[in-house]
């Protein structure tokens, strides 16, 4: 699947998109993340507080329970600011 | 009608269009978005509005959909500028059209909410030798909350 990072979360995950193949028993964006934070410090950082990170799966919002599977583009955001 | 560009637009000429030949509008609501040259006590040089290209136009598209389904509108038009602003340039424009005001002036007012809390942008600010990404703000997740229970 693919992941996409704006904004500071793509600054502190130091890039803005990558493929990735997510072991088989992650479920949810929660799961995700868990996995992501085990890849390294830059992942860490970009997660360190959950509360102020956004997500979409395939490009509508969801939460930390939102399921992955079959997904094909996951990004990950802070609140958004435009307007 | 939802578009997201790098250029400006002219506020008169994209009300002119959206009414032109049309006899059923009653009442036009618009709402532009200007940058300012400080941010709390901060001051700005530029901006840049970073977005998520696809995700963007199609959750402007759910937001314009879902005020269509709450007003009689007529015809609505949201505009967002991406990539770098400067103070006083235009960021956003949002122009709703109904027979009559309520609907267009409620209709605005929902949009821009919806927008500032679920629209994929963000702002980085500029200025004093810094750049800084702009934190969402409390008071527009309050604004947006509102109209759950209409």
């Amino acid at each position: 699947m693919k992941l996409l990072y704006f904004a500071w979360v793509k600054q502190k995950a130091g890039t803005a998109e990558e493929d990735v193949v997510p072991p088989a028993d992650i479920r949810d964006v929660n799961g995700l993340i868990t996995w992501l934070k085990t890849r390294g410090d830059r992942y860490e950082a970009a997660f360190a507080d959950l509360d102020i990170i956004r997500c979409a799966v395939d490009q509508e919002h969801g939460d930390l329970n939102t399921p992955i599977a079959g997904a094909m583009e996951i990004a990950f955001f802070p609140p958004v600011t435009g307007g | 009608m939802i578009r997201v560009q790098a250029e400006d637009f002219d506020v008169g000429a994209e009300v002119a269009a959206l009414t032109r030949g049309r006899t059923d509008i009653g009442a036009v609501v618009t709402f532009s978005g200007l940058v300012r040259d400080v941010s709390g006590d901060q001051a700005v040089t530029s901006m840049q509005l970073e977005h998520y290209p696809g995700m963007t136009e199609k959750e402007l598209a759910r937001i314009e959909a879902e005020a269509h389904a709450r007003w009689p509108l007529q015809a609505t038009l949201i505009v967002h500028r991406v990539g770098e602003l400067k103070p006083g340039d235009n960021i956003v424009l949002v122009v709703t059209a109904s027979a009559h005001r309520e609907a267009a002036f409620e209709a605005a007012t929902f949009l821009m909410d919806y927008l500032k809390t679920r629209a994929p942008f963000w702002k980085r600010e500029e200025g004093q030798g810094e750049a800084r990404w702009v934190d969402a703000r409390e008071n527009d997740g309050k604004a947006a909350a509102r109209w759950k229970h209409r």
